[in-house]
């Protein structure tokens, strides 16, 4: 591999590892947040025991959460010097801004978790909605970042050299919060289906007394609830997101979808395969029309295609693949927790318990949103490529030329490994350790 | 001030804030290593009850002080970020296993002995390879071939200053953290534990000050510009000098609550101490970030950038310091929270 391949994967295979903590730290604490609040509004400690644990789970979390970030944010400057160099001249404020973000998160988890036992419900409710707003902060500020990326402003180049710069033009650049809500939205689906997965996992497997169930099933229809909601919202914005790549970077979209030739009543394509010969997508399933009609409102709307852009500026192309998944995902998920709240309003009188089905599959639909998570973020990292800073900075402008890289990807793909599988261990001692049960059984 | 300056004397107000929490944070960890089999003292849990709630926080300096470098000197951290690849990517791996495995021994009470272990471990590697840094910054152990710069291993690991300087990181941070926990300890009122951080303070205080002194003697060799810098720094390293000698005394001050000792006030002056011997340090090192090619000057951010990032730190501050004092109220000063028993 050459440099700038071993740069983009040792990255790359940070931030994704990365993602999946700091997604869980963003959305697990907004849900521990509505369990407090849910605890005040019924007066039901059950609800205190689902923030208690959901607690315990984000600490251990952020034992891998917190040194990864440290990873990734170091190694921008490490593997991507020359993107760097431009990034501390015109976008450094929400670098900067995230910096306090992740002071008030830090600051109120510890207070929130260590000193719980001597906070006020009120203040126990503050410091909490501080962790949350933390965590949220941080993701939109990151974002920010990633948006410039994508729709650069703020900055022009002269011979160069960065001139003109307008630091509040690059972090309110177009995309900015049309992506960061997308971003936030998918965040809270997923920390909610991660929770619903652990809920009916235990409802799956039964041998629960009565008081266990009860207690599952609320975990599950708060955890659905926002569920539902959010896969509602990331539906949307995911569309509006769409539009936005439609208006600023069409090459994206049109990589995205398999489009090579600029059209009006463009199709929307699903799964197959782009084919740059056939100049279409072979082995999938076509809606005429379909496409132009999301990006621009109407089926008489101009998609434009890769075609119309020189070859070396095409992403690689099997995007269209990873964008079809997160799409995909999206879709079934929201169906999945429409049949839930169907099932349930149609069940509420009764004291059925849920069929194997459902609970089957909301067991899936954790790790499906993570899935989602996944691919979405790289469809859109890989989807920007050749450019770092779109029709700025290519990739290989902005990678280090020191060796030693293959070494070092070594070194932190085991590391990853290795974490992933200590933290599953852990997690599985500690809740095994301590069943609901005798939490239940301390407060009652 | 020209911005410039402004710019590094921020940055150097991050590294001294790191320096300190980090030392504690890092030394702490080995001391609850160090004392995990003693039953007869609280030694190690005192150690971790100060862990627990602190190392997020500590963490989020490191993340500061990097953000700080790359905002305020964009060519620097890529210059430096080049050179340094290895050893900051080992850095990175240490720090992730150290926060890892101390977050599960808290959690897991089974594997407890091989997580502290592994932590505590870390926990004197980290600040060993950062400091081993230090020494390459000051040029002499640079090669340039082309447009390429390379470390030169050989001569690094074969000059006294290397040593001395690791020498002087390892010590201070076991003596820092030795001084804090003797205070903590003296805030739980627990009498035997204090006196276990108390002598540990006192071996190491001049071990610490015999390093220091070795770590810039050696430097002549290798780095003469940077010595007769220091040497017109020396105000400062006398005042540094002077802080030592009162702070490591007020150990054996007269006091109302312990037999003998004032903890409190050796914490705060060797921090004074380390922060005026640092800055001294730091003046010296002054234009370069690496001799002799990267100045501050040219790795300066633009105006603009710096003034937007000066009200961003204005505003941060202003907002964090009150959340700052609570939290030091809740964990320093709570007499519920330091006198538990158990470590949570
Ligand atoms: C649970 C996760 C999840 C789900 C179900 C969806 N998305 Fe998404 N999507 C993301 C998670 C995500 C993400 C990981 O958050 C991304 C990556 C980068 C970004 O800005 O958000 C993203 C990016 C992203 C982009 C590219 C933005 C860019 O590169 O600038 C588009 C066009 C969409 N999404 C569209 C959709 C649509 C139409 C969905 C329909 C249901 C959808 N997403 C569901
Ligand atoms: C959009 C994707 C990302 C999201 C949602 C996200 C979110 C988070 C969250 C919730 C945390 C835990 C914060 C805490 O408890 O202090 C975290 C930690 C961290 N993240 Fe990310 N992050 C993302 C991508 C990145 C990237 C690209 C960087 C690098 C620039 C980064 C840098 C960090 C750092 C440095 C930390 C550690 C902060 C600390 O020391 O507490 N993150 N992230
Ligand atoms: C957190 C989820 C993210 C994931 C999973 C992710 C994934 C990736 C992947 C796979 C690559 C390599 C692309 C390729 O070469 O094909 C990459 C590159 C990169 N990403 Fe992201 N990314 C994420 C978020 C971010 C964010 C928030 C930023 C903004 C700071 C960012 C900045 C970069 C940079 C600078 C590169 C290297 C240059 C380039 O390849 O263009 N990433 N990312």
């Amino acid at each position: 591999m050459d440099n700038v391949l071993l740069a983009r994967t040792i990255f790359g295979s940070s931030i994704a590892f990365h993602i999946i903590f700091a997604t869980l730290g963003v959305g697990i604490t907004l849900m521990i947040l509505l369990a407090e609040i849910m605890r005040i509004i019924r007066k039901d400690d059950d609800y205190g025991t689902l923030a208690k644990r959901w607690t315990k789970g984000v600490a251990i979390l952020l034992g891998v959460a917190i040194p990864s970030g440290t990873i990734v944010a170091v190694m921008l400057s490490l593997l991507w010097p020359g993107f760097m160099e431009i990034v501390g001249q015109v976008i450094a404020l929400p670098f900067q801004i995230e910096i306090f973000a992740f002071f008030l998160e830090a600051l109120f988890l510890s207070i929130y978790v260590y000193a719980a036992d001597r906070l006020s419900p009120t203040m126990r409710i503050i410091s909490v909605f501080f962790v949350a707003l933390g965590a949220t902060a941080s993701a939109v500020l990151i974002t920010d970042a990633h948006a410039w990326m994508n729709t650069p402003r703020g900055f022009d180049v002269v011979d160069g050299q960065i001139t003109n710069v307008q630091p509040l033009a690059a972090v309110f650049n177009p995309s900015f919060f049309v992506t960061s809500f997308h971003v936030v939205g998918s965040a809270y689906m997923t920390g909610a289906f991660v929770l619903a997965a652990v809920a009916a996992y235990k409802l799956f497997r039964g041998g629960l007394s009565v008081r266990e169930i009860t207690y599952h099933k609320k975990g599950l229809s708060l955890s659905l609830a926002v569920a539902l909601a959010m896969s509602v919202y990331t539906a949307n914005s995911g569309h509006d997101t769409a539009i936005l790549l439609h208006e600023h970077i069409p090459v994206k979209l049109a990589a995205a979808e398999g489009l090579f030739e600029t059209q009006s009543n463009a199709p929307l394509a699903i799964m197959g395969t782009p084919d740059p010969e056939a100049g279409r997508v072979v082995g999938g399933i076509e809606i005429p029309g379909m496409l132009s009609w999301l990006a621009t409102g109407s089926t008489d709307g101009v998609v434009r295609g890769l075609y119309d852009y020189p070859q070396e500026e095409w992403p690689p192309l099997f995007v269209h693949t990873l964008f079809n998944v997160m799409v995909g995902i999206g879709s079934v998920l929201l169906l999945l927790a429409g049949v839930y709240w169907l099932y349930w309003f149609k069940n509420r009188k009764s004291e059925k318990p849920f069929p194997k089905w459902l609970l089957a599959g909301i067991v899936v639909s954790g790790p499906l949103a993570m899935v989602g998570i996944e691919t979405g973020w790289i469809f859109s990292c890989t989807g920007r490529q050749p450019w770092t800073i779109y029709g700025f900075q290519l990739t290989s402008e902005a990678a280090t030329n020191s060796g030693n890289l293959g070494m070092l990807f070594i070194l932190f793909v085991s590391l990853y490994v290795v974490l992933l599988v200590i933290t599953a261990l852990v997690m599985h001692f500690y809740f095994n350790r301590n069943p609901v049960s005798k939490d239940l059984h301390s407060i009652t | 001030m020209e911005p410039v300056y402004i710019a590094i004397t921020i940055l150097w107000i991050f590294l001294f804030m790191y320096a300190i929490a980090g030392s504690i944070d890092f030394g702490a960890g080995f001391w609850a290593m160090y004392y995990r089999k003693r039953t007869d003292t609280k030694a190690a849990s005192i150690a971790n009850r100060y862990l627990s709630p602190s190392w997020e926080v500590t963490n989020v300096f490191l993340v500061l002080l990097v953000v700080a470098l790359v905002s305020f000197f964009p060519g620097a951290a890529a210059t430096l970020g080049t050179l340094m690849i290895v050893p900051i990517c080992l850095v990175l791996f240490l720090l992730t296993i150290r926060s890892a495995f101390m977050v599960y021994s808290y959690t897991v009470q089974k594997y407890t002995n091989m997580l502290v272990i592994i932590s505590g471990v870390t926990g004197l590697l980290i600040p060993a390879l950062l400091i081993s840094m230090l020494p390459a910054a000051i040029g002499g152990f640079v090669e340039t071939v082309g447009d390429r710069q390379y470390i030169l291993l050989n001569q690094l690991f074969t000059s006294p200053t290397f040593y001395t300087h690791l020498g002087f990181g390892l010590s201070t941070e076991l003596f820092l953290s030795a001084l804090l926990l003797s205070d903590y300890a003296n805030e739980a009122n627990s009498e035997e534990t204090y006196h276990v951080y108390r002598r540990n303070a006192i071996i190491l205080g001049p071990i610490t000050l015999s390093f220091a002194v070795g770590a810039i003697f050696t430097l002549i060799p290798e780095a003469f510009w940077m010595f007769e810098n220091m040497a017109n720094e020396w105000l400062l390293f006398t005042l540094s000098l002077l802080a030592f000698a009162i702070g490591y005394s007020a150990l054996w001050w007269p006091s109302k609550k312990m037999s003998i000792g004032k903890p409190r006030v050796a914490v705060l002056l060797i921090a004074l101490q380390f922060g005026l011997a640092s800055f001294a340090y730091g003046s010296a090192h002054m234009p370069y970030f690496l001799y002799p090619n990267v100045t501050i000057y040219d790795a300066f951010t633009n105006d603009i950038m710096f003034y937007s990032l000066l009200i961003g730190y204005g505003i941060g501050m202003a907002i964090l310091i009150p959340v700052f004092i609570w939290f030091w109220k809740l964990f320093m000063k709570d007499k519920r929270y330091l006198r538990q028993d158990s470590p949570h």
